[in-house]
């Protein structure tokens, strides 16, 4: 009964006509972002974070969400019509999606992915809204040692799954940490790795981390090359958009499996829609009556990946929300807008800002809809898109990240960290070190010291009271098991057969 | 031997011994519980030797698998004059303002590195600065760095 009153209660504050614009104006950015390659949610939702301050914090967040789940939505469309993934999550689409353009099903795939977005997006918020409020009203029996313990373990499956090497993922998290560290010590207001700059006494804003890693990062790294891809034709009118009966039928059992693997994969820190979208293709495949065909133009080869990459969103909001622990880049950055905007998202979030969090849930509601109308008639004109000069939209990305940085501190201290941190993303992506752990060190960094030091502080000093309290040690020796899984042949295969 | 490897774990390493260096300086424990220095000598540490296993794990390493993948050094180098760009664009905020600096960037990228013809260059640059204008300091009134000219 609380939760009907509390999405009641969402919904009244989702269908303002306000929170409708930013819910449309998320949901249209979210779906062009997903189908220009080279620019993912994390980037957008960095670059235009510092835009957001001067909102209502509950539009702002509906708007962000909007641009994270409308992104999923927009990124099968590269896949099925250029054989190139909009999204990293939407690689797996472009097996059978693509076929099923060249075979003339172009219009069937697209309609299909949008289908099975909608159904899976959906079935993400349902659960989204039946789990968070529970599993808040449990952590609020954590206290500083059980929330160090799931830091660790939030930041190892992070390293677990972010990339082949564990140890360049740890790296990472470590930079992440460090970077955290900068600036004033909040215990003892001592400075740390300034290096003399009094710019650095507050520390290095998120947002100079975020863009410079994610937006400029992944610009530099697609300006190496200056190539055009082919563009299957998009078909017109909106029969030639809807699937048949007969490919409906066959792709029953896919919005199930999409819809629950999906979300399952999303609670789970660090491993992401990309990995959800291949375990539920895999499953697909693995229960399919025709495996063979698989890669061919199968219709449940798009509607399962793209139902699991789309379920995934709810899922990986549910730690964030309810524990304050995000389990992906995308999500650490929502979390730190969060802290940005001066709320603290942990278990007493939906307690304290109820109306944000049921009006977040009833915007995806709404948000999934308004995807649905956009993405099966208007996708010939969101393909369009991919008529723009990547030399136009280059530099644009660059000019939004200057203004984004700028426009929080006044400062071009913070642009020149800017130049070094799009650098370094550059040099993460070329040498294979990923992202995903730096931000969440960064992000968790703070709050992670902050709570081992009240740890300690509670314990006169004493490490063990880390693990005698019985689920801090739970999660910490989860957190030593996940982290020695490299020196064991079989789990390690399984690792890298996950990540690969 | 991947050398990108073992060039980024010799630059991570000596991070992290600078990290163990600084945070040594600061109080480790004090009388009301963990000091400043104790958080970041416990990751400084893992830090070294992380990146100390990165090292040697590429010399232990054999065969063509652990030499990395080929590096294409005109697509590096076309990525890095953009980067050079870019930060000559912010070296330039102070002289010339955001306008004129972002436009001068986009005709670099546009006719220097896509090799567009220079009309289209002038024409997409004027277009993404005035663009620029219209939208932040007018319509969303934010703010951005102005020059000697005033704009």
């Amino acid at each position: 009964m609380e939760m009907l009153n509390g999405l009641m209660q969402g919904f009244i504050v989702a269908l303002t006509p306000i929170n409708l614009m930013w819910c449309f104006i998320g949901c249209f950015l979210g779906t062009v972002i997903g189908i220009l390659p080279g620019l993912g949610p994390a980037a957008t939702i960095a670059m235009l974070l510092p835009l957001t301050f001067q909102m209502n914090p509950t539009s702002a967040l509906i708007m962000l969400a909007g641009i994270y789940y409308g992104s999923k939505y927009g990124g099968s469309t590269t896949s099925i019509l250029l054989n190139v993934p909009g999204e990293s999550a939407s690689v797996v689409t472009c097996l059978d999606g693509y076929q099923m353009a060249r075979n003339g099903r172009g219009g069937a795939a697209l309609g299909i992915a949008a289908i099975a977005s909608f159904v899976a997006g959906t079935f993400g918020v349902v659960l989204l809204m039946l789990i968070s409020p529970p599993l808040a009203s449990f952590a609020l029996k954590f206290s500083s040692p059980e929330y160090f313990a799931l830091m660790a373990l939030g930041l190892a499956m992070v390293v677990l799954l972010a990339g082949k090497s564990m140890v360049k993922a740890l790296l990472t998290m470590l930079v992440g940490l460090w970077i955290a560290g900068m600036g004033t010590d909040l215990f003892t207001a001592s400075s740390r790795f300034t290096f003399g700059r009094a710019e650095l006494l507050d520390g290095i804003d998120f947002i100079v981390v975020a863009i410079g890693v994610f937006a400029l990062g992944e610009v530099i790294n697609n300006m190496e090359r200056n190539e055009a891809s082919q563009m299957l034709p998009v078909p017109k009118g909106l029969r030639n958009l809807l699937p048949n009966w007969e490919e409906l039928k066959a792709c029953r059992f896919a919005f199930v499996n999409g819809s629950v693997v999906g979300f399952i994969i999303g609670i789970l820190p660090g491993a992401g829609s990309t990995v959800a979208s291949f375990i539920s293709y895999g499953i697909e495949k693995a229960v399919s009556k025709r495996p063979e065909k698989f890669g061919t133009g199968l219709p449940e080869g798009v509607a399962a990946p793209e139902g699991a990459n789309n379920a995934e969103t709810g899922g990986a909001l549910v730690p964030m929300l309810t524990l304050g622990i995000p389990g992906s880049g995308t999500t650490a950055i929502l979390l730190a807008a969060f802290v940005l905007w001066g709320l603290k998202p942990g278990p007493l979030l939906i307690q304290e800002n109820p109306q944000l969090f049921w009006g977040l849930v009833a915007s995806m509601y709404v948000g999934n809809v308004v995807l649905l109308i956009l993405n099966i008639p208007l996708i010939p004109l969101f393909a369009q898109i991919l008529k723009l000069p990547t030399y136009i939209l280059f530099p644009i990305i660059f000019g939004i990240s200057m203004v984004g940085v700028y426009s929080v501190s006044d400062s071009l201290f913070d642009l020149s960290l800017l130049t070094f941190f799009g650098l370094l993303g550059y040099a993460m992506r070329k040498l294979d070190y990923p992202l995903a752990p730096l931000i969440l060190g960064l992000v968790l960094g703070d709050a992670m010291e902050r709570a081992l030091r009240q740890s300690l502080m509670m314990s006169q000093g004493d490490l063990s009271i880390l693990v005698s309290r019985p689920l801090s040690a739970t999660m910490l020796v989860f957190t030593a098991l996940i982290l020695i899984v490299p020196l064991f042949r079989k789990a390690n295969e399984l690792r890298m057969k996950a990540i690969d | 031997m991947n050398r990108g490897e073992v060039i980024s774990g010799v630059v991570l390493g000596a991070l992290g011994i600078y990290i163990v260096t600084e945070a040594a300086r600061w109080d480790y424990l004090t009388v009301e519980g963990p000091g400043p220095g104790f958080f970041p000598l416990w990751y400084g540490m893992a830090m070294v030797a992380l990146a100390a296993w990165l090292v040697v794990q590429n010399f232990m390493a054999k065969g063509a698998a652990a030499d990395g993948k080929p590096v294409n050094r005109r697509e590096v180098g076309r990525a890095l004059l953009t980067w050079v760009g870019f930060v000559a664009s912010v070296l330039l905020l102070k002289l010339l303002g955001f306008i004129l600096s972002f436009g001068l960037f986009t005709m670099f990228v546009v006719g220097g590195l896509y090799r567009r013809p220079l009309r289209v260059a002038f024409a997409v640059a004027v277009g993404c600065a005035a663009g620029f204008y219209l939208l932040f300091p007018l319509a969303l009134e934010v703010r951005l760095p102005i020059g000697i000219l005033g704009f």
